[in-house]
């Protein structure tokens, strides 16, 4: 039934050059602000401290002057405001150009063009600053909850463009015809997720802060730079293990491998590459996928000792597996790892030599505690044994907070401080050999990880960060000994937690007491984990997997153009379908009616659309006066049951009688 | 002397250009004669197209994609993705919102020249949900409304007249562009709706003439001035109703009308060969247009000649009609505007 209303739609409207600027509705503003809010939040985390207090300075402003029903502020002062801003940025970063400025440049512009929105050009350059932005943190962090508040900013912000459309509708149908659209986005968006023909980039090099600020190891190593990761639970990698997981002590994952030493810090040298390994894997074998969280460094951290694989991987000579470039994306290999593997039976003499070297003029006390054990004489691995047993019996305290020690470190921690984590540990024993006369070098990397008992992955953190020693012996190649195990063999066994002494300081999610809150992380890790597999792991390699799953086999950009544009028609006219049907009103009496007055026009007597039943039906029956009793008849019992009080079903089927028995002629 | 070819060659591109155009949108847009009404808004009738806004975003997500694919985010290609894909949605929501619509001429009462005319339009939305930020175009000018679920809207769109003649309302545009101002759909049609353009009148006429036939005015006329009662006659519809014999009605008798002679009154004879020779055709249609006006205020009767059409005196509101329309088509100058 039509609610039938005449509007008089507005006065005549100025000629569109004088149109004055309509002035905003404040449901507009506060859309945007919503919007805004939500998407600058995440960001606080990552801007220094100054950015995020003036952007909710801003933000404030702006929502006081809208509660206020003030008028923006003056240009001049906006003007003024830009240029310290940007002043601010540059003197906060160095420089414009590159991706952390450039972010918080765009955040300050997304703030201050909320404070001079005037118009509808206003509302949707910030509607389009908003979506920069809602990328921009995923530069940083594309976990599920960021993921999770970008969807939320992308909805605030359509519903701030609908609001501008559409001024008079309700806040609650603007919400819901906003989700409506992101519904019907959705679709697309999978589409194009899946089959948009993926590139691998960067398509040209990257500004140098692309990769800024991942933590993990370094290729330097001095005195509590690994225990400054130990408190750390962030993930450095997963492995998934597709047979039997190797025992904790084979956990051994290497990472850089430090030979040169200048009394304080250890340090990388160059050892050449090639395509395959410098060992002949040998010995039990553990097929396991990678997930290598960026690290902006090229080792891979793989378990010792890597084997060839599919991936196009480097080997050291160092038993290194080396990417081609450092990582910048969070990457999955696919990986074997032979742990018995015996390694360098033949090393060259340089490698040996530098292997022995020591700096003048530091450590002299540990010489002389050197010289000591080597007196009685004996072979290499006498001479170890008897430094292992020398250590064991000096009462070395493992800890997460070691002191801070002086110029001769190695001495200070092993007579003096006797307090020490892993490297305090591997260096001190690897300057020991050195000095004994034994080849020995430093290799840091992580050691152990924890099972996720929901998926079953190995987790490894930046707390699992580890130092050991390598020592060369003729005939063994090169062995692995693991000093800190001698203080602490927990460490090795079941983690840094349970390696601590009693009574220090634990990350809270490291306690072993609060078995609840392990379990929760343990199912977050593994929903993050499954996130990043399936939906942030998704390159180009896994879209060729796919197509070949759905039953492409040859891939090209053809074939995926053509894919997406079929998907897209379908889905197009899925949409168009349901635009097409209308929801008319179901009224019987109605249809009934509409469908005589159209009979009636092709018999040549169209119904004005200005007359009514009554009038029509006398035009009719003066037109047609055969059945002239029949068509007033039936005009009438229409204005009856249309305008009269009461109406029964059966009315309407009588009705539909007569007008299906009237003939025309 | 030299410009009038230049002249006529400027007027002979513009007619072609006209024409092409004219002939354009009749392919595209099948817009020809008037359509019949009630025009229903089908799915062939509407098209859609990005506004300066969508091309605008659609910049913006090819600078987010390129983002995405150097710096590898995935979810980048996500959002990327998801806002076109809105984008995408949007053209249909933006066609859903004018399909089903149906488009009755109503009516344009006749206006004098420089004022607007007012065409109106009924509008119908069929669809149990609201159809949002409309606007209806023509002659360059618009109207917004928005229509409410199974609602019945009269919309007016107010033209500016610049010639005397008839106007039609020509070509019309019904668009949105609900939801995110991202895409325009509209729908071109020609109604059936014109209006009568009565000339400019005067501003400050010279006072209105007497009847040739009867001179040596100063004597008692039987015009209908309403200064002394001199007689009743039959009621017609266009009478005021003070004048009504009521009392004679009363007494059951027939609507009579009481007539009064005014002094120096009898029938204004409007001559379009009296005035002055130095006015121009249009300035004489004002002038006319000005006395019927004036004569109508002053309650007399009129007669109006004009070169080919004489109307024989009358007075009210018909006859008012009548003389103007006449003078609204007299000797029009070209083609009526915006019949096609």
């Amino acid at each position: 039934m039509f609610a039938e209303r005449v509007r008089r739609a507005g006065e005549p409207p100025l000629s569109p050059g004088t149109l004055p600027a309509p002035s905003l509705t404040p449901g507009q503003g506060l859309w945007l602000l919503a919007a805004a809010a939500v998407t600058l939040a995440p960001h606080t985390a990552y801007f220094p401290p100054w950015l995020s207090g003036l952007c909710t300075l801003l933000l404030g402003w702006r929502a006081w002057l809208s509660w206020q029903r003030q008028p923006p502020p003056h240009r001049l002062l906006l003007l003024a405001l830009t240029l310290a801003s940007a002043v601010g940025v540059r003197y906060a970063f160095g420089h414009f150009f590159g991706k952390d400025p450039g972010v918080a440049l765009l955040a300050l512009l997304l703030c201050l063009k909320l404070l001079e929105i005037r118009r509808a050009r206003d509302i949707r350059s910030a509607v389009l600053l908003c979506f920069f932005m809602q990328l921009a943190i995923f530069f940083e962090d594309q976990s599920l909850p960021v993921a999770a508040l970008a969807v939320c900013g992308t909805w605030l912000a359509i519903v701030a463009l609908l609001a501008l459309a559409d001024p008079n509708a309700g806040h609650r149908a603007q919400l819901r015809t906003g989700a409506l659209l992101l519904g019907h986005g959705m679709p697309f968006m999978l589409m194009l997720f899946l089959l948009f023909p993926r590139v691998q980039g960067p398509l040209w090099g990257l500004p140098a802060d692309a990769a800024s600020a991942r933590s993990g190891l370094s290729d330097t190593m001095s005195p509590g730079s690994i225990s400054d990761l130990g408190e750390s639970p962030e993930i450095a990698f997963r492995a998934e293990f597709t047979g039997p997981l190797p025992e904790p002590a084979a956990r051994y994952w290497r990472g850089p491998v430090l030979t040169q030493f200048d009394g304080r810090t250890w340090r990388t040298s160059s050892s050449p590459e090639s395509a395959t390994p410098s060992y002949t894997p040998a010995g039990r074998r553990f097929d396991y996928r990678m997930t290598l969280e960026p690290h902006n460094q090229r080792w891979l951290l793989a378990l010792d000792f890597p084997g060839p694989a599919a991936a196009a991987l480097r080997f050291s000579s160092a038993n290194q597996a080396l990417l081609p470039r450092a990582l910048q994306s969070r990457s999955r290999f696919e990986l074997s790892a032979w742990p018995d593997t015996p390694t360098g039976l033949h090393e060259s003499t340089v490698v040996l030599a530098a292997a022995l070297t020591l700096p003048d003029g530091y450590n002299p006390r540990s010489r002389e505690l050197a010289a000591r054990l080597t007196a009685g004489g004996g072979s290499d691995a006498a001479v170890l044994e008897r430094v292992i047993a020398h250590l064991r019996g000096s009462d070395l305290t493992y800890t997460l907070r070691p002191p801070l020690l002086g110029r001769h470190s190695v001495d200070e921690f092993l007579f003096d401080v006797r307090r020490g984590f892993c490297e305090h540990f591997a260096s001190a024993f690897t300057v020991l050999m050195r000095a004994a006369g034994v080849p020995a070098r430093v290799v840091a990397g992580y050691q152990g990880g924890e099972v996720n008992p929901i998926d079953g992955n190995l987790v490894v953190r930046q707390s699992d960060a580890h130092a050991w020693t390598e020592v060369w012996l003729a005939g063994r190649g090169w062995v692995r000994v693991d000093p800190t195990a001698l203080a602490a063999p927990q460490r090795i066994a079941a983690g840094l937690a349970a390696a601590l002494p009693e009574g220090e300081a634990l990350p809270l999610m490291m306690r072993q007491d609060l078995g609840w809150l392990r379990d929760l992380r343990h199912r977050w890790d593994a929903l993050s984990n499954a996130w990043n597999q399936r939906v942030l792991g998704y390159n180009p390699d896994r879209q060729r997997e796919l197509l070949a799953r759905l039953g492409f086999a040859r891939t090209d950009w053809t074939m995926l153009v053509g894919l997406l544009s079929g998907i897209t028609v379908a889905l197009l006219g899925a949409l168009l379908a349901w635009a097409s049907w209308q929801r008319r009103a179901r009224d019987p009496l109605e249809r009934n009616w509409q469908a005589f007055c159209s009979r009636m026009a092709r018999a040549g007597h169209p119904r004005a659309p200005w007359e009514g039943p009554m009038d029509y039906g006398l035009r009719l029956a003066a037109a047609l006066p055969q059945q002239a009793d029949a068509l007033l008849e039936i005009t009438t019992t229409y204005a009856r049951l249309r305008y009269g009080a009461a109406r029964e079903r059966a009315d309407i089927r009588a009705l539909k009688r007569q007008m299906d028995e009237l003939e025309l002629r | 002397m030299a410009f009038a070819p230049l002249s006529l060659a400027k007027s002979q591109v513009e007619a072609l250009r006209t024409s092409v155009r004219h002939a354009l949108e009749r392919w595209l847009f099948r817009v020809g004669r008037p359509d019949p009404a009630p025009i229903r808004l089908h799915q062939r009738r509407i098209y859609v197209l990005p506004t300066t806004a969508g091309f605008g975003l659609a910049a913006a997500l090819l600078a987010m994609l390129i983002a995405s694919i150097n710096y590898s985010l995935g979810l980048g290609f996500a959002l990327t993705f998801l806002i076109a894909g809105v984008a995408v949605a949007s053209i249909v929501h933006a066609f859903r919102n004018l399909v089903g619509l149906s488009v009755r001429p109503g009516r344009c009462p006749p206006v004098f020249c420089g004022g607007d005319a007012r065409f109106v339009f009924l509008i119908t939305n069929p669809r149990r949900s609201r159809r949002a930020a409309l606007r209806l175009r023509a002659h360059g000018r618009h109207t917004d409304f928005d229509l409410d679920a199974a609602d019945i809207a009269t919309v007016e769109l107010a033209c500016p007249t610049s010639r005397r003649g008839p106007l039609a309302v020509g070509r019309t545009i019904l668009e949105t562009c609900w939801p995110l101002g991202l895409i325009r759909a509209w729908s071109v049609f020609v109604p059936d709706l014109g209006c009568i353009v009565y000339p400019q009148p005067e501003a400050e006429p010279p006072p209105l003439p007497v009847a040739a036939s009867t001179s040596g005015g100063g004597r008692r006329e039987h015009g209908e001035g309403d200064d002394d009662f001199s007689g009743l006659r039959p009621h017609r519809d266009s009478d005021s109703p003070r004048h009504v014999a009521w009392k004679a009605v009363a007494r059951g008798g027939p609507m009579l009308t009481k007539q009064y002679a005014g002094l120096g009154g009898g029938d204004a004879l409007l001559d379009w060969a009296e005035l002055p020779p130095a006015l121009d055709d249009e300035a004489r249609l004002s002038r006319l247009t000005a006395w019927i006006l004036a004569a109508e205020r002053a309650g007399r009767r009129y007669a109006l000649r004009l070169p080919g059409t004489d109307i024989a005196a009358a007075q009210g509101e018909v006859h008012q009609h009548r003389c103007l329309q006449a003078l609204a088509l007299h000797r029009l100058a070209g083609p009526a505007q915006d019949v096609r």
